[in-house]
């Protein structure tokens, strides 16, 4: 909303400056977005009275123009505009001025005639963005007359940002009522005049949906000049608030709206026809818009305004081209309705539209204008452009209204909610400056809102209108009773610290990825699909975190960073019989070299038991070893792969990036993990285990298996053991090669013995090992390397 | 036995430990004269056949000579092992300047720190942290915080949506009511988490973070809501002067509402690009729990008052650590998290 400071001043008396006021109102929560003057600086610039317009002598565009300026003699004046012509007032920038930008009025000749000044458009001087010809002036401003003074054009203009509860401050009535309560300054309602009704011309109105439209008013003007210039005050107006100018009833419909916040909509009478129907839409009809640019499709959700024959307007948003006024336009049917926000909730939106009236009526306009907006629009519409009004036909009667009821408003409720006992004459004096009507009773105030406030409807929105007005900052600022700190003891945030000291970054990507992503990486899950995505990259919820840890580490590897280890914590959506299940994951991904790059040469390159390692890291707290076991998934190598099972369970995967993957998303080899987050941030708190202080003794052995026998398996056969002796067991080679057959392999396992009672002895050993030796010989005919 | 020979032995023996090079040849001059087939210890073996009264002068000629032997061998193996230090200093001897074994440098995102630092302020205060779904129901996202289905506010929400009834959450609001179906007060929590617009440019990510915060208890005020918002700017920026300031506004689902600006953290209020030459940065928005929340959820409205509060987390990180472009923290890229290792 652009509100120009000098007509709020016809509406109230204020000293404050326009930075004040703005301030005022930034913390009244009418948050002040610009303020900027209502013209450009220049000086200089007078009404001039084109006496007389002469060809030029040597160039076929330009004239040379006797303009009055106010002084003893007529100026003569070179002027290009098409438009110059005898008689006209226009702008005359006189020898001296300084038009904005800094341009200097000299004189000066052109094609050899002497000019001693500028006749001026109103793009030169800023106050329109294009013109064609000069900017022609009323004939009642008198000739010499400093253009900024007549224009009024030392204005500012304060723009404001209104949230969607004070639709009432969508006219100037509701801002000046907001400043006065703000001010302290009291109203001044200029009166509106009804007009004598001398025509008998009138329509028929039919509304079908009165909960859309309780109330519709129209009537006939007749007689008028729609060739009628529209009175200069009001073009200021107008165009100070942001609205071009165009014809004067048009104008003379915005102006109301922007006066009183009330819309209303002119349609040639002779084109509309005798009988206006307010009905739903039909299916499939269609209605070409006003400016004749646009042709809408309409369904049984928008309201529009009829004729017998079809729509000739979509109510409350837009007029249509077929009734559109014109120049040729004598009679017009004047509306003047009131539209409830909600049959025209996102109707306009739907359409890709937004205007001045949707705007309004969306966030709800006060039917008690309607009336009084038809009085006015009438008034002035007779006054500019003659004519003779009919009869005002209604349909519906203002609606009951919310503000009929009174609000309680006790005064310790105020305290309770704000922590500020306000005094009980502060609390009236706030609220009758808002328009409220206040009657003090036991425990504090019955109040009636003004009508316009529809966010005005219990206790605690009068109690925001008192600490609103009151000013915020001048409430107390205290602390809620301390209570005990709440727990930050959270497992995953352990985890992302530790996987951060391991070298990774943490990433976040989008929750939304490319249906076709969705699909490579987990082609058995049918992703949800959003219904309005932003693009086609970002249409599925993410089944998994992988295609986005794979998409950062191309776009890393494009830009020459290849070692990347990389982890994500989110959700991802699967759907399934039961609904969708969103499901915390930790996942990452290692790519590139194990090490930096040094001077002691390239580093190893990541592998399989990287990501391993990192999985059983992350694992380490979690009850239960966490197993692996080779399976295969879509995403990954079909031989580098592994489920994670925790406690039995499965709880995640761990392999390499399937090579047709890296492919397709250009991307390096890189391992991937992904782990259930839920299980692994189950952090239990450490409980303490004995250290005995006995010496430990290793003793290694090699045995040979079949190739075919997993490693994992034989380490899991020697836990299942449970020797009390054997503390650990490290595998610290697998061979493969001379000295054994094709199909066998030699584990070299490293047992670990130690007591908590002794120092072993070689028969401790012996007998361990033994019963290693005969566990591995049975399950898996292992035999010792010799 | 002749004292020369004893001499003569010394003599010797002093030769041979001076030309001895390294511990062993050291070692060998000890056996050969000291050891138990050595000369000097053979000298000794051949006191028994001097007569008595001559053997203790003999004796002691003979272990004085041993003495001086063995220190001389005592003295040379001190030199060999301090030459041989030498060497070994210098064979090891390294160049310092090569550079050291860098180390890999990890970080959490900046938004996750962000988000960390956020919620050790408020668990200072007792506010547990509460989690909830993404994609969300119509219910929880609008209904329930009173924005019901034709409210203009719902346009301002740019929502993404999947069918009549689910949506991706465009705020962490919805958490609050979960939280209060659940749970009854005294309640002090915050949701920290992703939220979705339907809305993409330099300055809108279609995926951002929130930290939504509630306190609900018998005696809570809007002058309690300002305290505790003032205190955490303060903390935040680690600013004790910080100016805040607290503007009416509208949110469907509190009353009084307000938003909270800081003074600019860029020009101190002097007023910059960054504040648009206000001196002031919106950074919160907030207001007491709505009685009709309240409703929804079975609180009684009479007896307890809450306040709820909402921030934008990538704001909060782009003003602390001067971050200019959104989209870096979506790019992923590591050289920009890279750069928030050492921060904490």
């Amino acid at each position: 909303m652009r509100i120009s400071v000098q007509w709020l001043q016809e509406w109230l008396q204020f000293d404050e400056s326009p930075e004040q006021l703005g301030h005022r109102l930034t913390m009244a929560g009418l948050e002040l977005d610009a303020m900027e003057a209502a013209a450009p600086a220049f000086t200089g610039v007078r009404v001039g009275h084109v006496l007389a317009v002469e060809p030029h002598p040597d160039a076929d565009r330009l004239r040379v123009c006797r303009v009055d300026a106010g002084e003893d003699e007529p100026l003569t004046i070179v002027c290009g505009a098409p438009n110059v012509h005898e008689g006209m007032r226009a702008p005359v920038a006189v020898v001296g001025a300084v038009l904005p930008d800094n341009f200097k009025i000299k004189k000066s000749k052109l094609r050899g005639v002497a000019s001693a000044g500028m006749l001026c458009s109103a793009r030169e001087l800023g106050l329109a963005e294009d013109a064609e010809g000069l900017m022609a002036l009323p004939a009642e401003f008198e000739a010499g007359a400093d253009l900024r003074a007549v224009l009024g054009l030392d204005d500012t203009i304060l723009e404001v940002d209104l949230t969607p509860n004070r639709a009432d401050c969508l006219g100037m009535r509701g801002i000046a009522r907001e400043c006065s309560a703000l001010l302290d300054r009291p109203l001044q309602t200029p009166a509106i005049e009804a007009a004598p009704v001398a025509g008998t011309a009138r329509v028929a109105v039919e509304v079908e949906d009165e909960a859309a439209c309780p109330l519709y008013a129209a009537r006939v003007l007749e007689g008028l000049d729609a060739g009628a210039a529209t009175p200069w005050w009001m073009r200021e107006r107008l165009r100070r608030a942001g609205v071009r100018p165009l014809s004067a009833i048009v104008d003379v419909t915005n102006y109301v709206m922007l006066e009183l916040g009330q819309p209303l909509h002119a349609f040639d009478a002779g084109r509309v026809g005798d009988c206006i129907r307010v009905r739903w839409g039909r299916e499939g009809e269609r209605l070409t818009l006003l400016g004749g640019d646009q042709t809408v499709t309409l369904s049984p959700r928008d309201l529009v305004i009829a004729n017998d024959a079809e729509a000739q307007a979509l109510a409350g948003v837009m007029g249509g081209a077929a009734s559109a006024v014109d120049e040729a336009t004598t009679r017009v049917v004047l509306e003047c309705a009131h539209f409830t926000p909600r049959a025209l909730a996102g109707r306009a939106r739907a359409h890709g539209l937004h205007t001045d009236a949707s705007h309004r009526f969306e966030r709800g306009v006060d039917p008690t204008l309607v009336p009084e907006a038809m009085e006015r629009a009438t008034h002035l519409l007779l006054q500019i452009c003659g004519g003779q009004c009919g009869p005002v036909v209604q349909s519906g009667e203002v609606p009951a209204s919310h503000a009929e009821q009174a609000i309680a408003l006790r005064l310790g409720r105020i305290e309770r909610l704000l922590g500020l006992a306000l005094a009980p004459d502060e609390v009236e004096r706030i609220l009758s400056a808002l328009d409220c009507r206040v009657q003090a009773g036991d425990e504090g105030w019955m109040v009636h809102p003004p009508r316009a406030r529809f966010d005005l409807a219990r206790e605690e929105d009068l109690i925001e209108e008192l600490a609103r007005v009151h000013g915020y900052d001048r409430l107390p600022q205290t602390l809620p009773q301390p209570v005990a700190p709440a727990s930050t003891t959270d497992g995953l945030r352990a985890l992302r610290a530790g996987l951060a000291r391991r070298g990774f970054h943490e990433v976040i990507s989008f929750s939304f990825i490319a249906r076709e992503a969705a699909k490579a990486f987990y082609p058995e899950v049918e992703p949800l699909a959003l219904a309005n995505p932003i693009s086609s990259d970002l249409a599925v919820m993410r089944p998994g975190l992988w295609p986005g840890l794979v998409t950062t580490a191309a776009y890393n590897q494009a830009r020459q960073q290849s070692d990347l280890r990389l982890f994500e914590h989110g959700l991802r959506f699967v759907p399934d019989a039961s609904g969708l299940r969103q499901e915390p994951r930790l996942a990452g991904l290692l790519g590139g070299h194990a090490g930096p790059e040094s001077w002691e040469g390239e580093s190893r390159r990541f592998d399989f038991f990287d990501a391993k390692g990192v999985v059983e890291a992350l694992c380490a707290q979690v009850d239960g070893q966490p197993g692996f076991r080779a399976e295969v998934h879509p995403a990954l190598h079909d031989g580098q792969s592994a489920r994670v099972l925790v406690g039995g369970k499965p709880v995640g995967w761990v392999g390499r990036l399937h090579p047709a993957l890296c492919e397709r998303f250009d991307v390096e080899s890189v391992y991937l993990f992904d782990l259930d987050a839920t299980v692994v941030a189950r952090a239990p708190v450490v409980q303490f285990q004995p250290l005995s202080a006995y010496p430990s003794i290793r003793r290694d052995l090699a045995l040979v298996v079949a190739d075919s026998v997993p490693a994992g398996d034989v380490l899991a056969a020697i836990d299942e053991l449970d020797l009390d002796l054997l503390q650990g067991v490290r595998l610290f080679d697998v061979y493969r090669g001379k000295g054994l057959n094709p199909d066998e392999k030699s584990l070299a396992l490293g047992l670990i013995l130690r007591a908590f009672d002794r120092t072993l002895g070689e028969q401790d050993v012996v007998s361990v090992t033994a019963a290693v030796v005969q566990h591995l010989q049975a399950r898996f005919n292992a035999t010792l390397r010799q | 036995m002749r004292v020369e020979q004893l001499q003569q032995l010394v003599a010797e023996a002093r030769d041979r430990i001076e030309a001895a090079t390294d511990l062993k040849a050291l070692d060998d001059v000890r056996v050969q004269y000291l050891g138990k087939k050595g000369a000097i210890t053979a000298q000794l073996k051949e006191l028994g056949k001097l007569p008595a009264e001559e053997r203790p002068a003999a004796g002691q000629k003979v272990n004085e000579a041993k003495a001086e032997v063995s220190g001389l061998i005592d003295a040379r193996k001190a030199a060999l092992a301090q030459s041989a230090l030498t060497d070994q200093l210098a064979r090891e001897r390294i160049d310092v300047t090569l550079p050291g074994r860098p180390q890999w440098e990890g970080a959490l995102h900046p938004i996750t720190q962000t988000l960390e630092r956020i919620e050790t302020f408020f668990a200072g205060l007792g506010f547990q942290v509460a989690q909830g779904p993404e994609v969300e129901d119509d219910f929880h996202n609008f209904e329930a915080l009173n924005i019901p289905e034709h409210h203009p506010a719902r346009a301002m929400h740019d929502t993404f949506y999947f069918d009549a009834h689910r949506v991706l959450r465009t705020h962490t609001s919805p958490v609050q009511i979960r939280t209060m179906e659940q749970q009854k007060p005294p309640l002090r929590v915050i949701a920290p988490g992703r939220v979705y617009r339907c809305d993409s440019d330099l300055t809108h990510s279609p995926m951002f973070h929130q930290v939504e915060g509630l306190c609900v208890d018998t005696g809570i005020t809007f002058a309690d809501l300002r305290g505790v918002l003032s205190a955490f700017l303060q903390s935040f920026f680690e600013r004790d002067d910080l100016a805040t300031r607290f503007r009416p506004s509208y949110f469907p689902f509190t009353e009084p509402s307000a938003e909270v600006d800081i003074q600019c953290v860029h020009c101190g209020g002097e007023g910059c690009r960054v504040c648009s030459h206000t001196g002031w940065l919106e950074v919160m928005g907030c207001g007491m729990v709505h009685p009709n929340v309240l409703g929804h959820v079975d609180i009684d409205p009479e007896q307890y008052t809450g306040f709820a509060f909402g921030l934008g987390v990538e704001r909060m990180a782009m003003l602390r650590h001067g971050v200019n472009d959104l989209r870096l923290f979506f790019d992923n890229d590591i050289r920009f998290i890279g750069q928030f290792g050492q921060t904490g």
